[in-house]
């Protein structure tokens, strides 16, 4: 069973609603109905689903209709159409009574603004959602406490909301959603406030928070790069819609329309790419085993000036130049004597953008190493070519010969 | 211009004397005693302290509230009221400016959260504020003697009418202006619509709501002055003895403790607004 299943959710501003679903039944635009009548699409017959655990992404530029959207999933806007269930229980259907519940026991939400409460402390904040629960005082006092310590707050208490900074009130926001031990966390551009550097700490702790804590999130965010690197699965709206829906990799690799293109387009492709998207594999390795002249004959069948080594099952063991193995040879120093082992090597799990980065001050090219095994290795040219044509580059790997030059 | 005869103001006279006074007299004389009841309660517990200890009380509060200038203010003031021997009719001042903030607040304040709830509720008392507020305050003074006699209580009645329409419209204005964002993070976590308005947006409207009182303590005053025009006692009456009798030194006088009042009143209750 979904944590959140939506279906068909509808939600029409206006003085009609109902003659507007039925415009939208028969297939017409937004903007077309807009003109008809006046009346707003806010949200266009969305449907999804978010299973436990799962970090959900709703992504969309503002109008989209997402923040319209998160907040049809609790009911803070009372849809015009359609289902939302949670756990299984149909939202849509629910009294008052049962609604205050659900929202109580199951939703938490932080909003883009923090939308603390300014009279109250900090504590009293993280509090709130207990105490109208009616929680005994000193037991949701001793709750908050523990919760404001888990996000890093503690020694704040006593303050008021404005006495902190942008970043620390949000964490507020989040203590206080967690402190209902919400299993779901509704999140509206809650970091589109902050500061970038603050914003990007903020990023890292949630997703460390919630694989401690294995929340379910449904995140709203304009910011594609910030959809991309939290979301499991990603949804673009448009126009009240959601136009696609699928992983980071999906979307960047098959834009379901031009409007989703686009957006790709601009996408910092060094964020998303990683060390093992544009790596190669090596063409010219050898054995340790093989002697120099061995060396030198495929260094010259590729016509490369130097030649990575490995031993057994891809064990990593070094690089040789032409000119060091030709006076090896000719003076006849054994092949591991002038293994130069000084070579950069990275996960590849490490972001293109650090490896520009590395790549600045690396006379060889890099080696994306796991385990001690030589996966492959990247040389500036592959970084660039990466970052101009994404992840093409990765499936030529076959036929290019392996850039093993170097300055 | 007279195209045709229009007797208002027979029917007016017919309608009040045949109809509105044998019928409602009995109901209007009940609220005349209750309110009368009222302030006399309030003057005689007033007077009943001795001038020096409330001097001294007040002098204490508008420390607290405000500061060393008010209490050395107030403290003057007290001593220029008893050197010109108005006391009591300044405490008379002050008992109507109290019972009748205290009756335009206590039906303001509900009234304005009402109507900062309810589009409906809203829809029906603006236009009533609106009327209170354009109506010129001689044109209720009038009936407000016929149905309730000469003295403090129509001042009151007239007070209510004139002072009431801040109290309403701080208190709703109050209560719309909250964050948008904080009344759906208050919702967005189970609050009830009672919980919602008594943990966050009364608390929120505080400083609007009491900048309002202020507002309708300061029409009070002014009105309880007006009032001695329709028998109010207190210092609009002095001020009007000195008009009438050409005593420019008594309307003086007279005129100089109603600013003290005035001043006083004004700086206590503002004061307390802002701090909260």
């Amino acid at each position: 069973m979904s944590k959140i299943e939506v279906k068909d959710l509808t939600k029409i501003f206006g003085s009609h609603p109902l003659q507007g679903m039925k415009l939208l039944e028969e297939g017409r635009e937004k903007s077309e109905i807009l003109k008809k009548t006046g009346m707003t699409v806010g949200v266009n017959k969305a449907t999804f689903s978010v299973e436990e655990g799962e970090f959900f992404v709703i992504m969309g530029l503002s109008g989209s209709g997402k923040s319209t959207l998160i907040r049809l999933v609790n009911r803070l806007i009372e849809p015009t159409s359609g289902e939302i269930l949670i756990d299984g229980e149909n939202l849509t259907k629910m009294n008052t009574a049962d609604l205050l519940n659900t929202r109580r026991k199951k939703l938490g939400m932080v909003f883009q603004n923090f939308g603390l409460l300014p009279h109250r402390t900090i504590l009293s904040n993280v509090a709130y959602g207990l105490e109208i629960q009616g929680m005994k005082k000193e037991e949701r006092e001793a709750k908050a406490r523990k919760t404001l310590e888990d996000v890093g707050l503690k020694g704040y208490e006593a303050s008021y909301p404005t006495e902190l900074s942008g970043g620390m009130q949000q964490r507020v926001g989040i203590a206080r959603a967690l402190a209902n031990d919400a299993d779901i966390l509704l999140m509206d551009e809650a970091f589109s406030a902050l500061d970038p550097i603050i914003r990007k700490e903020m990023q890292n702790e949630l997703i460390s928070l919630q694989s401690k804590l294995g929340k379910t999130i449904l995140f709203i965010t304009h910011d594609l790069d910030e959809a991309l690197k939290l979301g499991d699965r990603i949804a673009i709206m448009k126009d009240g819609a959601i136009v696609q829906m699928g992983s980071a990799e999906q979307i960047l690799e098959n834009p379901a329309d031009n409007y989703v293109a686009d957006f790709v387009r601009d996408v910092d492709r060094s964020k998303i790419l990683e060390a093992s998207h544009v790596m190669k594999r090596p063409e010219v390795v050898m054995t340790h085993k093989d002697g120099h002249r061995m060396a030198i004959r495929k260094m010259e069948e590729v016509g490369a000036s130097s030649i990575f080594v490995v031993g057994k099952d891809d064990e990593f063991k070094g690089l040789l130049t032409i000119d060091d193995t030709i006076k090896a040879y000719k003076e006849d120093i054994p092949l591991k004597d002038i293994l130069i082992q000084d070579v950069l090597s990275v996960p590849p799990t490490t972001p293109l953008s650090e490896l520009i980065e590395i790549a600045v001050d690396s006379k060889y090219p890099i080696t994306v190493v796991e385990d001690n095994k030589l996966l492959g290795i990247i040389s500036r040219v592959s970084i660039l070519s990466g970052l101009v044509l994404g992840k093409e580059v990765e499936n030529d790997l076959e036929t290019e010969t392996s850039e093993v030059t170097s300055r | 211009m007279k195209y045709f005869e229009l007797p208002i103001e027979d029917y007016t006279n017919n309608f009040v004397d045949n109809w509105l006074l044998p019928n409602t007299a009995g109901f209007f004389d009940k609220i005349s005693d209750i309110l009368r009841a009222f302030i006399e309660i309030v003057t005689s517990f007033l007077l009943f302290i001795p001038a020096e200890v409330l001097v001294v009380l007040i002098v204490l509060v508008a420390w607290k509230a405000s500061g060393k200038g008010l209490a050395l203010f107030a403290l003057i003031g007290g001593f220029y009221i008893g050197a010109v021997d108005l006391w009591s009719e300044s405490i008379q001042t002050v008992s109507i400016v109290i019972v009748s903030t205290i009756i335009s607040v206590g039906i303001g304040i509900p009234v304005g959260i009402l109507t900062a709830l309810n589009k409906t509720a809203d829809r029906i008392v603006r236009p009533i504020l609106d009327f209170m507020q354009t109506l010129p305050s001689f044109v209720y003074l009038i009936p407000a003697i016929l149905l309730f006699g000469l003295g403090s209580v129509p001042a009151i009645i007239a007070t209510f009418v004139f002072a009431t329409p801040p109290a309403v419209r701080m208190t709703s204005l109050g209560i719309r202006q909250a964050p948008e964002e904080v009344i759906e993070a208050s919702k967005a976590f189970g609050s009830t619509k009672w919980q919602l308005l008594l943990k966050v947006q009364l608390p929120l409207a505080v400083p609007t709501i009491m900048a309002g009182v202020n507002q309708t303590m300061m029409l009070s005053l002014s009105m309880a002055v007006i009032a001695s025009m329709i028998g109010a006692p207190g210092l609009g009456d002095t001020v009007l003895t000195g008009i009438s009798t050409v005593n420019v030194g008594l309307g003086l006088t007279g005129g100089l403790a109603i600013v003290v009042l005035a001043i006083i009143l004004d700086r206590i209750t503002q004061s307390i607004g802002t701090k909260s």
